[in-house]
């Protein structure tokens, strides 16, 4: 059975929050052991520290909340992003937003093409794919920071608009948040990109 | 029975086909057990970890299909982290290295390489049908490795598999020679296929009974595979969009009418809603209709079209229905028996699609109805007690209120009451999934009433370690239990340890368990794994016990400690 330690640490009033659990932080500091699942893991956006200065006991006591809740709660996101809740399966396929098509603009090309971002997961294969479609161009490859075989000696950058209507560098942020925030595409003339500092990109090394 | 010779035993035994019942067979006695074991053809695992391959094989050696479950249920909800485990590779491996003729594998959350999928498709030459259901890790190279070298191969049946597509040519890899199929199902893959090679497929496969497409495959397609296929019994729509005055529209009008073996339908990942109404002549005789991949179907459109459907007996739908959509489905669908309600949009509270009412519709107007998956906005204790009084042949009862520990809006109770009536009222109950706010009282509902029950999920549930011991208590069929974030703890967890051994798993993340409990149950269980797992990179286990532990997975085994365990899992 557990130690007296232990069983002060669990046992919840009835009714109550459990804030022994929350005020005792067993790990290192700053380390939240106190339960829960991702929102409050290492990593997340949403430090647990926030925690520590919850006056829990000012929500409604009839409500008991999971850990992960209070967190969710506290957060600056307006919905509440619990891991894992809803317990739907695949729901991010079953939305509204089914498929991402985006226009594809090539400096210097008299139409545009449109891709469906969904269906690839990562950098390396949207890239491969443009270059298939524009195939008498090289896109700069950041990622691998290596040279494609040049076929007519111009070079490309792949740039993209976001939600908040900027022109950012394909490669800086995860591909799923890429995907979630890019509007269009522009592969702009290396020529013109010069002046933007961007000689050397961002390596970003995982492709989900 | 010791009268007659082994032959005239087998030849009874070959009319037990179910798994439970040929397990208890085996146990009646030694001459049983033998004569069963040899001619045992079908065998189910229901996880992996609980035996090894090796003595799978050695028990029988007449095997032929396997079925196999690899991770916790909890990892279709991004609870259990990458690479936790559940490869299908060991087992494939020892399979095709032994004289078993495998001929079918039925896999469910594995993870499979392509390297498996090729030494699986090459070993085994009777091959026939591979059925993967959320599975991970594999490509299309893999699965054009199935279709190129199984000779005999009549399905291939990937459903919810995350499969990284390198895409076209694995469907030209079906040799001309393969005019095998009953069954093929890609709707999960996102990439270009080739469409000459589907056409001449579907071609030569007369015995073609079920085709599920990706949504790359668009109508004009479509209408070209059902003028070849038209004694479909399920099928499954890519792309369905077209303009509604078009020629390839009114053949696909045309061709739709020949298609009358049409039981069930799925699908329609990208349409257009005017199109619909062509699906109408079939509806009238489908059993099976499976709309929650359709978001681009409207409310009314939905309605419209489960009005064709008198016959239907199994329905998935997108929350956009509405309640009113339900009450339609209700006057419609005499004959319905499972129905599962998916939320169209899980984050936003605001657009409340579907509510207690639409189910309260429901009970009253499906008498047949068992199975039930409803996601909805909120959920009252009457409405609850309401639909426990119309309906009493609940099998499964999964109900998710969106808002987790979300109270009755109308009396501001926990739905204590509600889930009673429930379980008091459905004798029956093997599955329940529970939301909402809940206290300690719910579970002693479960315990006292739901004395069939072998699944339960919670989530944000009770109040005090008495509520999980109701449940361990009282249901003594209990063979999954999967907890959340509920305050459920030691004294909860150690209290009748043997229990564990009855059932199949145990799962608690975010509760009150410490490390110390967990390995004093390792210690006194060896016939149990305890595993934990452990995200954070600053914990070291041989910290303190009274460390509580994030995730705990515990199952019953008969061969000890798995071998392939990432870093962050301890194995007490």
């Amino acid at each position: 059975m557990s130690s007296e330690n232990g069983k002060r640490l669990l046992e919840t009033d009835a009714g109550g929050l459990n804030f022994e659990a929350t005020e005792l932080t067993l790990g290192l500091p700053g380390e939240p052991r106190v339960t829960s699942d991702g929102g409050a893991k290492l990593g997340s956006k949403r430090g647990f520290s926030e925690t520590v200065d919850l006056k829990l006991g000012d929500n409604n006591q009839e409500v008991k909340l999971g850990h992960s809740l209070q967190e969710a709660a506290k957060s600056p996101v307006s919905k509440t992003q619990v891991v894992g809740w809803p317990p739907v399966r695949g729901f991010a396929k079953r939305g509204k937003k089914s498929c991402k098509y985006v226009k594809v603009a090539v400096d210097g090309a008299p139409y545009l093409r449109k891709v469906d971002l969904e269906i690839y997961n990562s950098y390396q294969q949207l890239l491969t794919s443009l270059e298939d479609m524009f195939s008498c161009f090289t896109i700069r490859n950041y990622l691998n920071e290596k040279k494609i075989d040049q076929v007519n000696g111009i070079e490309y950058m792949p740039t993209y608009e976001d939600k908040d209507g900027d022109w950012m560098l394909v490669g800086d942020v995860p591909w799923q948040m890429f995907v979630e925030s890019c509007k269009r595409l522009r592969l702009m003339k290396s020529s013109e990109a010069v002046g933007l500092g961007l000689t050397t990109g961002p390596k970003y090394a995982s492709t989900n | 029975m010791n009268y007659f010779p082994d032959e005239v035993v087998e030849h009874v035994f070959d009319f037990i086909t179910s798994h439970k019942d040929r397990n208890s067979v085996s146990l009646v006695c030694k001459s049983w057990y033998k004569i069963e074991r040899y001619s045992r053809q079908r065998v189910f695992i229901g996880n992996c970890y609980s035996i090894t391959p090796q003595r799978l094989i050695a028990r029988f050696p007449g095997l032929k299909s396997l079925t196999l479950k690899g991770k916790p249920h909890f990892a279709d909800f991004n609870l259990v982290p990458h690479d936790w485990g559940g490869f299908v590779d060991p087992w494939i491996k020892a399979l095709a290295k032994s004289r078993i003729g495998l001929e079918e594998l039925r896999l469910k959350r594995m993870v499979v390489s392509d390297d498996s999928l090729e030494l699986l498709s090459k070993s085994f030459p009777n091959f026939k049908s591979l059925v993967l259901v959320s599975c991970e890790g594999f490509t299309t190279d893999g699965v054009a490795a199935i279709a190129a070298n199984c000779r005999f191969l009549r399905e291939l049946d990937l459903q919810e598999n995350e499969v990284e597509d390198h895409r076209g040519h694995w469907l030209s890899c079906f040799p001309e020679s393969c005019t095998s199929l009953v069954s093929l199902n890609f709707a999960c893959l996102k990439g270009e296929i080739n469409l000459a090679s589907l056409e001449r497929l579907v071609a030569r496969s007369p015995n073609l009974k079920s085709l599920r497409l990706n949504r790359v495959v668009p109508l004009d397609t479509l209408q070209k595979l059902l003028m070849r296929a038209p004694q479909l019994v399920d099928l499954g729509i890519g792309s369905y969009v077209d303009d509604p005055s078009s020629e390839v529209f009114t053949k696909l009008k045309a061709v739709i009418q020949l298609c009358n073996s049409i039981r069930s339908l799925s699908g329609f990942l990208e349409v257009a809603p005017c199109c619909m109404s062509a699906i109408y002549p079939i509806c009238e005789n489908l059993t099976f209709l499976n709309l929650s991949y359709a978001p681009g179907l409207q409310g009314n459109d939905l309605t419209k079209l489960v009005q064709h459907c008198r016959k239907l007996q199994r329905l998935w739908i997108l929350d956009c229905i509405g309640d009113k959509g339900l009450g339609v489905v209700a006057s419609t669908c005499k004959e319905l028996q499972e129905l599962r309600v998916f939320p169209s949009d899980p984050f936003d509270a605001g657009n409340a699609a579907v509510t207690e009412e639409g189910l309260v519709l429901i009970s009253a107007g499906c008498p047949k109805l068992n199975s039930l998956l409803y996601f909805c906005h909120q959920m009252t204790n009457a409405a609850l007690i309401t639909v426990a009084k119309n309906c009493t042949n609940f099998i499964r009862f999964r109900l998710c209120i969106l808002d987790p520990v979300k109270a009755d809006p109308v009396t501001n109770q926990p739905l204590d009451e509600g889930f009673g009536a429930i379980v008091r009222s459905n004798k029956s109950l093997k599955r329940l999934s529970l939301s909402g706010l809940l206290t300690d009282q719910v579970f002693l509902y479960i315990g006292m009433y739901a004395k069939k029950l072998e699944m339960l999920s919670i989530a944000f549930a009770g109040d005090s370690n008495k509520g999980m011991l109701y449940v361990l208590n009282g249901c003594n069929k209990l063979r999954k239990l999967e907890i959340r974030d509920c305050p459920f703890g030691d004294v909860a967890l150690l209290e009748d340890m043997g229990k564990y051994e009855t059932m199949r798993s145990l799962w608690m993340s975010s509760c009150e368990v410490t490390l110390g409990a967990c390995k004093t149950l390792a210690k006194k269980m060896p016939s149990l794994n305890v595993e934990i797992i452990n995200e954070s990179e600053q914990l070291e286990f041989s910290l303190d016990d009274r460390l509580l532990v994030d995730k705990m997975y515990l199952y019953r085994t008969l061969v000890g400690h798995r071998k392939d365990k990432p870093e962050y899992v301890l194995l007490l």
